[in-house]
């Protein structure tokens, strides 16, 4: 066996620079590794930091209520922030995002209440929240069988002539799935609104990106679908939101899709289930530590005089009241109501769902009179 | 002035007589649901220059411009996922799966996403997707296009499966699936396209959900449905050359289940045999045979039997006609009781 045994060694051609405005160490960056993408404004920056502040501080501690058994699992974005942060920011609001399993951030971002992006987590129903509303498609656990619905939703905003764009994320993992190639195809072919953000955390439960593809890039796939394709650092909020915002608006125009990858790291387990320790070094979630998305932007945000302590402190008291809003709520008993399970799964009544609700029912009231018959 | 706007002056169908095939009916369907609604568009492998393998699709191209009807990329998981999108944002796509066997790639974009989205969302989504699947056999298809796979969607929370046997039931129903809130998947007999009759459209007959009687007797039901109700009929034919008076319900969905009609029936006759091409281990005529069990087992004179497609993959052409359930094989098969 040991002379057939797989060889992974991952691309042996180097990986392209990622673009990047703000470096490892909070300062500017000049010349090509910009990808010729400019700073975004100031106060953009500012925002995007805020909101990298309040939503690690909500994941942080929703992280903790679930290791405590108030929620069923959780997917943390923990070191993630900025190609989260950075997606919805560059989305206006007719928009449409279309999450995976670990996006809860982005879709807070968005503007949907915690109960709702945690409702699926918790397990009190599994998505609560209008999508309409908000413009937010619930998350989706099978692997990139969302990024379809996305070209789907934007193309149809295409052909009804509104200017509509949709924006997917999906992970390294993902991109082994068929939907993620079908997805890319049929938004080139049909040259749908659509923004690809690849977020490339390195690892797919306990995978590592070497058993995931031979490729150097992902970005390098935009090629054969005759789209733009960016390699981006994924811990710069700034490059993130440069490159994103473009695509978004590229799309808008009418130019079609984009595929954008963002080079991050998950900082924590994939769930509360998973033990990281098995797969991975923690020398080597030091070294992403030391690449803090947040940390960076408030090195150079502070370097250039926007950001102060008074900012900064706004910032982590919001985060602060998020994160005691979200304990409040996650503590407090979800009030769950058996017999709804029947009234949603048609549009159209069914008399046998119907006789089905009856049947629980009675049951519930057998129950609540200590099965008295 | 937009793609979905330019079609919204045609005017309302006109009456027309004419002998019509299935497929031509279920063609005068998606022209009139597309006239009548500009939110209708039709998309899948095929189905624009030329009209479909079948034809279902002849002409809409033509009339309604690439904007409502286009060929698209030739997969099929896409190709549902996709319409999901669409339905998520307003529009009622109509899809096809250009053969039964084909739609296996889109599988987990029906289970896992079309037929739960309604529920996931607490029904603040609704997605009003037409899966449309050319099914079954007997047409000297070679491997993959003769496949059966009603019962795999049938056991799906949150579809409506339906399948016409006839065109007038092809065009009602199939305006009907484009009207529904729900994903419908709807499945046509290939065997059955060239059917014709005289038809007057646009034409309504029974609501989708429900069963119908087409032939009345009074001895053994005969529950069938798509391709199963011609083989069906037959049996009742030669049946009544044998003094025996054969009823035939043809299910037209099968989820939703018409109990009503078929248990009454079976009240009538008290002997029922189902029919269906797709193999019978696992089929959907178990679903029939165990429902018509707990409601009407003190009716029942004799065991619910079930006529199917053997337990095997769908054969080659020249074997086809071996495996395909046929009126002697049903006669055959109540012999086996005692009279």
């Amino acid at each position: 066996m040991t002379d057939n045994d797989v060889v992974v060694t991952g691309s042996a051609r180097p990986a392209p620079k990622p673009i990047a405005l703000i470096d490892e160490s909070g300062s500017a960056v000049a010349g090509e590794a910009t990808g010729g993408f400019g700073m975004p404004p100031v106060e953009v920056l500012l925002e995007l930091y805020r909101q990298m502040v309040v939503v690690r501080r909500f994941d942080v501690q929703v992280t903790k209520l679930t290791r405590q058994g108030r929620l069923a699992t959780y997917a943390p974005a923990l070191g993630q922030e900025a190609c989260e942060i950075a997606g919805v920011a560059a989305l206006a609001p007719q928009d449409w995002l279309f999450p995976s399993h670990r996006d809860t951030v982005a879709m807070l971002a968005r503007g949907i209440p915690p109960q709702g992006v945690l409702a699926f987590f918790r397990g009190d129903w599994h998505s609560d929240f209008d999508p309409k509303q908000h413009r937010v498609a619930p998350l989706s656990v099978p692997l990139a069988s969302h990024v379809l619905h996305a070209v789907g939703l934007a193309t149809a905003a295409k052909l009804s002539g509104d200017p509509v764009v949709a924006l997917t994320f999906l992970g390294d993992g993902a991109s082994s799935a068929g939907d993620a190639h079908e997805a890319l195809n049929f938004a080139s072919t049909w040259q749908a609104p659509t923004v690809f953000v690849l977020q490339n955390n390195h690892y797919a439960i306990s995978v590592p990106l070497s058993h995931q593809t031979h490729a150097r890039s992902f970005a390098d796939r935009a090629a054969g679908y005759d789209m733009p394709g960016f390699l981006v650092d994924g811990n710069d909020a700034a490059a993130m939101y440069a490159v994103i915002s473009q695509a978004v608006e590229r799309a808008r125009a009418g130019g079609g899709p984009s595929l954008i990858e963002g080079v991050t790291y998950r900082i924590e387990a994939h769930t509360n289930s998973d033990d990281p320790t098995r797969y991975r070094t923690a020398d080597e979630v030091e070294e992403w530590r030391r690449r803090d998305p947040i940390a960076r932007l408030e090195t150079y945000l502070r370097a250039s005089g926007a950001l102060d302590d008074a900012f900064a402190q706004r910032a982590a008291t919001e985060g602060e009241e998020l994160a005691a809003r979200t304990r409040d709520l996650m503590n407090a008993e979800a009030r769950v109501d058996p017999l709804e399970l029947f009234d949603h799964v048609y549009a159209a009544e069914r008399p046998a769902l119907r006789a089905q609700r009856d049947l629980l029912a009675r049951e519930l009231a057998d129950a609540a009179t200590g099965g008295q018959r | 002035m937009t793609m979905l706007e330019e079609n919204r002056t045609v005017p309302a169908p006109a009456r027309r007589t004419a002998t019509v095939t299935m497929a031509a009916a279920l063609n005068a369907a998606l022209r009139d649901a597309m006239a009548e609604d500009p939110r209708v568009v039709v998309y899948g492998e095929d189905i624009g220059a030329l009209g479909g393998v079948f034809r279902v699709t002849d002409g809409l191209q033509a009339e309604f411009g690439e904007g409502r009807v286009w060929d698209s990329p030739a997969a099929e998981s896409g190709i549902v996922g996709t319409a999901i999108g669409m339905a998520e944002y307003g529009l009622r796509p109509v899809v096809e799966m250009q053969f039964d066997a084909f739609s296996y790639p889109a599988f987990q974009q029906i289970a896992s996403h079309l037929a739960k989205l309604g529920s996931r969302t607490k029904g603040r989504l609704r997605l009003p997707v037409v899966v449309r699947i050319p099914c079954a056999g007997g047409i000297g298809g070679i491997e993959h296009h003769s496949d059966s796979s009603e019962a795999y969607w049938a056991a799906t929370p949150g579809l409506t499966v339906v399948t016409p046997s006839n065109p007038a039931d092809a065009y009602s129903m199939l305006r009907e699936a484009i009207a529904s809130d729900d994903p419908v998947i709807f499945m046509e007999p290939k065997s059955r396209y060239w059917m014709s009759e005289e038809l007057a459209l646009p034409v309504q007959t029974l609501p989708m959900t429900k069963a119908r009687v087409v032939r009345s007797g009074s001895d053994v039901t005969l529950i069938a449905y798509g391709s199963g109700v011609k083989v069906a009929l037959d049996a009742a034919d030669a049946g009544a050359e044998e003094d025996l008076s054969v009823e035939v319900v043809d299910l037209r969905s099968l989820s939703p289940f018409d109990d009503e009609t078929v248990c009454a029936s079976v009240r009538k006759t008290g002997r029922a045999a189902v029919i269906h091409e797709a193999p019978g281990f696992g089929g959907f005529g178990a679903e029939v045979a165990a429902r018509l069990t707990e409601r009407e087992f003190f009716s029942l004179e004799a065991p619910i039997l079930r006529v199917t497609g053997f337990d095997i993959p769908f054969p080659a052409p020249k074997l086809e006609q071996y495996y395909l359930p046929n009126a002697e094989r049903v006669l055959a098969a109540l012999d086996t009781w005692e009279w």
